[in-house]
């Protein structure tokens, strides 16, 4: 039973890397423009079908991965500039249908692109499995939580000590003021859509190798992650991180002990539990009103 | 006669204290004015009132009965109205339709009645149209009344949210800087309608920086500082006070 | 009554069209689909567009409704109207229930919950397949009758929808031009103040969601009668978002606006079924653009075209309140 546990918990931390990837980039965009990006998970699907159109074309691995994320990165860009900037001053409501609008854009451009088929991808180094005390995993799980802190520590370092990355923060505290001092407003945002394009596109990789994709596997993955970014409190991107690995544990633990039928369900029946009780998530901050 | 009755009240958020064992009351039929530098807890002081914020400790009577634990709404029906600082007008009604809601205390209709349109509810509707037309007439509003209420320019706006305020036939208004941005003309307006308000047996409670409105009108004053009671009594009584002389223009060294 | 001008000008066209265009699926079928859209859109619109909030999880109740008449009918042979009522009563009760911990929640939040909520909905469906048919639904639902006048053409389905569609667009326009329409549109203006003038906003917007729920459910059973099965693909997110989408697109704020916005988008995959497999990104292409550059929706935007058009004046007022929300921040 113990061993079970151990081996749900690989699992989790694993999905939960994806998860967190995911919510990670969410909390990007909604930090720089306090826009909630609903096709982010399309970032995911594009990131692998790229690389599998590109390997399918002969491409070697190594630069098919690489090109398939400056290709997804291109389309964070095109999203910003095309779609979310000319409607720099709509309602919530009305942003909120842009980025599904956009989401379903880009699976019809999937689609079209490459049917209705599910492809698989190698992993990056073989698949044989090891064996770490109790648990089996696969190699690309080590790349998975690998590449994840790699990335989580880097984007950390980013917006801590880089200029660009301080820049952007101060756009998502007060555009306005972030302006006046000469950040460019509009490239910041451009910039944040690109590496939280290019992350998603990064998670897409990780993943494609063990859970295959298809033009519609973004949607359900693009949900999860925002329930992440909620779950860790949708201020703060170091929480999106840690509530995607909960949520990654607490759904593989959930599906292995209690039912594998509702393992869906337990992404949202978290979220609406964090809705309810703590809206401001795990770490993120309460705002109030002024009246 | 007192109409509200204020006594140790305490807010803080955090560690700023807003609002530091404030007591004061204030007599039915009068108006009385609530002054202070930015900072002073006078903004902390309405929404107290209003049930927006809870107060850490103290209480507030209004016409008897302890407002402790009401919801806004709750309180609004005891009779207090409000205008706000930072104008909450229904932009997205007419300036009738923004006024009508203020009568909505004094109508029943729900959804079910409404859904059948029953003979009751037009009759509702006619009586609410009156009753909202002569509050706009008050407030010299009245040829705007189908105008949309975001076209209207700011001066109009707050005659408007006095207008919704009126319609809801409070006995005690409170306004939040009424005479903010408005200009000499204006003001003087404003300071003839608050007249208005009172010959109609209004109670009101006034916040104000103009310093001018507040001594012209005001029966009594309070004056806040850092949260606390620096002075109360008539104008005359305030202008000539020294502790409020220190706050507001420093000692002589 | 000027009032409901708009109202006999669409009952006359509901009614006018079977008779124009005899035998024509396209009337019938298509048209009673549009049909059961302005139901779901006129309810859905109460919420959004007036009362100002977000719910993208309506399919939830659109699917419960379908799925008591559904279930009742077939396996415990209940009377169809019958059944129609529980379902209307269960979504009144789970909507109340669901109301209270969600509608605390404002935008994005408020969105996620509704999100939320009519996934686990469909896993449900989908999971509990000992009642419920599983993804493979339940078949063989009897259609509805009416004093043993039995409703089983598509000229009579069109008729009896219609018919709801109608109570469904009066209704709405009673409440708006009424005490709880001026409700919920202070709700939506603004909070405070309106709780300041005694609106009890909390049961305000409690009411509206609930109320806009069974609507979604009236809409379900008749759905669940007219195409004698149910599957739960039929009551997931996609659909949600379509029903959203003819409220935002067709113009908030305004019953007819919903009307057309459901009218369009029922009749876009119809067309875009033309362009195959672009349909979909098509599809999305205009949902951006149309939120782009129309965010008022849709009807509104044309109704202005044409009113300017016809006065030779620009309306003023979302000029004006652009002005004005910028001098605000000046000050």
């Amino acid at each position: 039973m113990f061993d079970q546990i151990i081996q749900f918990l690989a699992t989790g931390l694993s999905i939960g890397s994806t998860y967190a990837l995911v919510g990670l980039g969410f909390a990007i965009i909604y930090n720089a423009s306090g826009v909630v990006n609903f096709a982010q998970g399309e970032f995911v699907m594009l990131g692998a079908m790229s690389a599998v159109g590109l390997l399918g074309a002969g491409v070697p691995y190594p630069l098919a991965l690489l090109v398939a994320i400056v290709i997804v990165t291109l389309v964070g860009f095109s999203l910003n500039k095309f779609a979310i900037e000319p409607a720099r001053g709509a309602s919530v409501v009305a942003t909120i249908i842009i980025t599904i609008g956009a989401s379903i854009f880009l699976r019809g451009a999937a689609l079209l692109i490459w049917g209705k088929d599910i492809f698989s991808m190698p992993a990056f180094t073989g698949d044989e499995p090891i064996q770490i005390g109790a648990a089996t995993v696969v190699p690309q799980n080590l790349w998975i939580m690998g590449i994840t802190v790699g990335l989580v520590i880097g984007v950390r370092y980013f917006f801590d000590k880089t200029l660009i990355g301080k820049a952007i923060l101060a756009c998502s505290c007060n555009k306005t003021a972030a302006g006046l001092v000469g950040i460019n407003v509009k490239l910041m945002l451009l910039t944040s859509y690109g590496l939280s394009a290019a992350i998603g596109a990064v998670a897409g990789l990780l993943i494609a190798p063990i859970a295959f994709t298809s033009f519609d596997a973004g949607t359900m993955l693009g949900l999860k992650g925002f329930s992440a970014a909620i779950l860790g409190g949708m201020g703060s991107s170091m929480g999106a991180v840690a509530g995607g690995l909960v949520l990654g544990v607490l759904e593989s633990l959930g599906a292995g002990l209690i039912s594998s039928g509702y393992k869906d369900a337990m992404a949202f029946v978290i979220i609406l539990a964090v809705l309810f009780f703590k809206p401001s998530g795990l770490f993120g901050f309460k705002s109030v009103d002024r009246v | 006669m007192t109409i509200l009755q204020a006594v140790n009240l305490d807010k803080h958020f955090g560690g700023v204290a807003a609002v530091t064992d404030l007591s004061f009351s204030v007599t039915e039929g009068e108006i009385y004015s609530v002054i202070g530098p930015n900072g002073a807890g006078k903004t902390t002081l309405f929404n107290m009132l209003c049930g927006y914020y809870v107060p850490n400790g103290g209480s507030i009577t209004f016409a008897g009965k302890d407002l402790a634990g009401m919801e806004t709404h709750q309180i609004a029906a005891q009779g207090i109205s409000r205008t706000f600082q930072n104008l909450q007008v229904f932009y997205n009604m007419t300036v009738l339709e923004n006024v009508m809601v203020g009568c909505h205390m004094r109508t029943h209709t729900g959804l079910i009645k409404a859904a059948l349109r029953l003979p009751s509810v037009i009759r509702e509707e006619r009586q609410v149209r009156e009753w909202s037309m002569e509050a706009l007439e008050l407030c010299g509003l009245e040829h705007l009344a189908d105008r949309e209420a975001g076209s209207l320019p700011y001066g109009e706006l707050k005659r408007l949210e006095i207008a919704r305020a009126l319609a809801s036939d409070p006995k005690f208004l409170a306004m939040d800087e009424p005479a903010a941005g408005l200009n000499d003309t204006e003001t003087v307006e404003m300071r003839q309608l608050i007249q208005r308000l009172k010959e109609r047996g209004i109670t009101i409670l006034l916040v104000e920086h103009n310093m001018g409105l507040v001594m012209q009108i005001s029966d009594r004053v309070l004056v806040l500082g850092f949260g606390c009671l620096l002075a109360e009594g008539t104008p005359q009584e305030v202008q000539n006070n020294p502790a409020v002389i220190k706050a507001y223009l420093g000692e002589d060294v | 009554m000027s009032r409901l001008k708009g109202f006999y000008v669409y009952a006359a066209a509901v009614a006018l069209l079977p008779i124009l265009f005899p035998d024509n699926y396209f009337v019938t079928v298509v048209g009673a689909t549009i049909l059961l859209n302005v139901i779901l859109a006129v309810g859905l619109n109460l919420f959004i567009g007036y009362a100002g909030q977000i719910s993208l999880g309506h399919a939830a109740f659109f699917g419960i409704g379908a799925y008591s008449s559904a279930v009742l009918t077939t396996r415990f042979e209940l009377n169809a109207w019958l059944a129609m009522l529980v379902g209307l009563g269960l979504v009144y009760v789970v909507a109340n229930l669901v109301a209270r911990p969600i509608l605390k929640l404002k935008g994005h939040y408020l969105a996620m919950a509704t999100l939320g909520f009519g996934i686990i909905v469909n896993i449900i469906l989908v999971q509990e397949s000992s009642w419920s048919g599983g993804p493979d639904g339940l078949g063989d639902i009897p259609t509805l009758s009416l004093f043993g006048f039995e409703i089983d053409t598509d000229l009579r389905w069109y008729g009896t929808i219609a018919f709801f569609s109608l109570a469904a667009i009066l209704v709405s326009l009673n409440i708006i031009d009424s005490r709880s329409g001026r409700e919920l549109r202070a709700v939506h203006g603004s909070e405070f103040a309106a709780q300041m003038m005694g609106v009890d906003t909390v049961r305000t917007r409690t009411n509206v969601f609930v109320l806009s729920a069974m609507f979604a459910s009236l809409a379900g059973s008749l759905f669940a009668h007219q195409q004698a099965f149910v599957s739960p693909e039929s009551f997931g997110f996609g659909f949600s978002i379509e029903i959203v989408t003819m409220v935002v697109l067709g113009g908030m704020a305004s019953t007819f606006g919903a009307v057309f916005g459901a009218i369009v988008l029922t009749l876009l995959p119809e067309t875009l079924v033309v362009f195959e497999d672009y349909e979909m990104l098509i599809f999305g292409g205009i949902l951006m653009g149309g939120m782009i550059f129309m965010p008022q929706g849709l009807f509104v935007f044309l109704t202005q075209k044409i009113r300017a058009l016809l006065h030779r004046r620009s309306a003023p007022s979302q000029k004006s309140q652009d002005a004005q929300k910028t001098l605000e921040c000046d000050s």
